[in-house]
């Protein structure tokens, strides 16, 4: 028996906006059902690499396979709609909170309002299910914004800074959700400014600096005994770029 | 009155129903010549409706194109002229609205697993506010219009006449009085119409 392919594989990958390269990913393997955690400062191409995976941008250069299909654009529906992004500034829809987390489902043709609530519970969010969703506060409407994503359900789920901006009870109570989302088995991309974050939720981490890979590595041991320079230099908090 | 209605009512139907697709698909795609479209819709949005007249006019006289329906003088000639009026104004309105919404949204919808009609589907539902407005402003450009139905509808009492060149007429004949009456009932048309689309846009919230 063959065995999966993994979840992404990226060969060749360079992106460019004009003539500047915002990312260069030379090589890099997601297995199923791994966190990758992605670490670096701002600039560094952290987002690019999630609009990369999600298909919402193509590679100026290079081959991105999704499951081992190389990934076309746009994608097909049935691949695009097993991968969705929580993004760094999550918008609404003009509706309720209830509504924009069964949108998902309500695009997929699924009428059941049920998985609302219970997901808006985790999250702490039941009591404003029916409040316009436009009127949230920042951390809620980032709470809204997972609970929106992990209403579908999906195989690969990309993060982009969950948990800024929310005060520790409510960083406890994403990360809960995150490792339910882990316990399931999905795939997990985490891009985040917080390397306590990655350290605490990412099976493996690589740390980007201005579009390059610089490391990539088991979490314990990127963190324990980093082999690159420029890598201790950012986990010991020194400016890099 | 009634006519009134029927014209301004069908013109409003058709070019809403045109109007909004063309504007939102000038609005949220790109394509080669997408300036020139937006500047003939902008162009459009102040087409003098007594040019307008003019041309349909032409199109429909016994010695043009479409003079064999013999719809001149006759209230569908007034549908054609005041179509013409409403739908840049339409159109135009609604690529605005449409571009108005964040066109990251429209990323984030697509990640949410919406295909590309039910993505433009969403935005259009977002910029609802702005579609209303673009009806709006196309109703009271029509209703209030007098110098197309006119020419292409000829004021012809029981069948071409309507509030505006009504109004007009009892003017002319001195009788301020009905003039002023007829005014009301526009105005008072209006105030209904234009209520009944506010109503609509609350409900789609």
């Amino acid at each position: 028996m063959t065995p999966r392919p993994p979840a992404f594989e990226l060969a060749g990958v360079r992106h460019r906006y004009g003539a500047r390269t915002v990312l260069a990913v030379p090589r890099l393997e997601i297995p199923r059902g791994e966190t990758l955690g992605i670490i670096g400062p701002s600039g560094a191409g952290k987002s690019t690499l999630l609009r990369l995976l999600q298909g919402l941008e193509r590679p100026s250069e290079g081959v991105i396979h999704v499951d081992g299909v190389p990934m076309a654009r746009p994608l097909p529906l049935v691949l695009a709609r097993r991968i969705t992004t929580v993004f760094q500034r999550p918008l609404m829809l003009d509706r309720t909170v209830r509504d924009n987390v069964l949108f998902g489902l309500q695009v997929r043709g699924r009428r059941d309002r049920g998985p609302a609530e219970p997901l808006l519970e985790r999250l702490g969010l039941a009591h404003l299910a029916g409040a316009r969703a436009r009127r949230l506060s920042g951390g809620e409407v980032q709470r809204v914004a997972l609970a929106r994503a992990m209403a579908i359900e999906p195989d690969v789920l990309l993060l982009d800074e969950p948990a800024a901006n929310l005060d520790p009870a409510n960083v406890a109570r994403v990360e809960a959700f995150i490792r339910d989302a882990q316990a399931r088995g999905t795939t997990i991309v985490l891009v985040t400014h917080n390397t306590h974050e990655a350290r605490r939720l990412a099976h493996r981490t690589m740390l980007l600096i201005e579009g390059a890979v610089v490391e990539i590595g088991a979490t314990e041991a990127l963190f324990a005994s980093p082999a690159e320079a420029r890598t201790r230099d950012f986990l010991a908090g020194e400016l890099v770029y | 009155m009634w006519l009134t209605f029927e014209v301004t009512g069908l013109a409003l139907v058709i070019a809403t129903i045109v109007g909004v697709p063309v504007g939102a698909v000038v609005g949220l795609t790109r394509f080669p010549g997408k300036r020139l479209v937006t500047l003939v819709l902008y162009t459009g949005m102040g087409l003098p409706p007594v040019v307008v007249g003019l041309f349909v006019y032409l199109m429909l006289s016994q010695s043009g194109p479409f003079g064999s329906l013999s719809w001149l003088f006759t209230p569908p000639a007034m549908t054609v002229a005041q179509t013409i009026i409403a739908f840049p104004l339409v159109a135009a309105l609604t690529m605005s609205a449409v571009e108005g919404v964040d066109p990251e949204l429209r990323l984030q919808v697509r990640a949410l697993g919406a295909t590309r009609w039910q993505t433009g589907w969403t935005v259009l539902r977002e910029a609802r506010i702005g579609l209303t407005a673009a009806i709006v402003a196309a109703f009271g450009g029509i209703i209030s219009e007098v110098g197309a139905v006119m020419l292409v509808g000829g004021n012809i009492e029981g069948q071409t006449r309507v509030l505006t060149t009504a109004i007009v007429l009892s003017t002319r004949q001195g009788d301020f009085a009905l003039a002023m009456a007829l005014g009301i009932v526009l105005l008072a048309l209006a105030l209904g119409a234009n209520a009944v689309l506010l109503q609509l846009q609350g409900r789609t919230k």
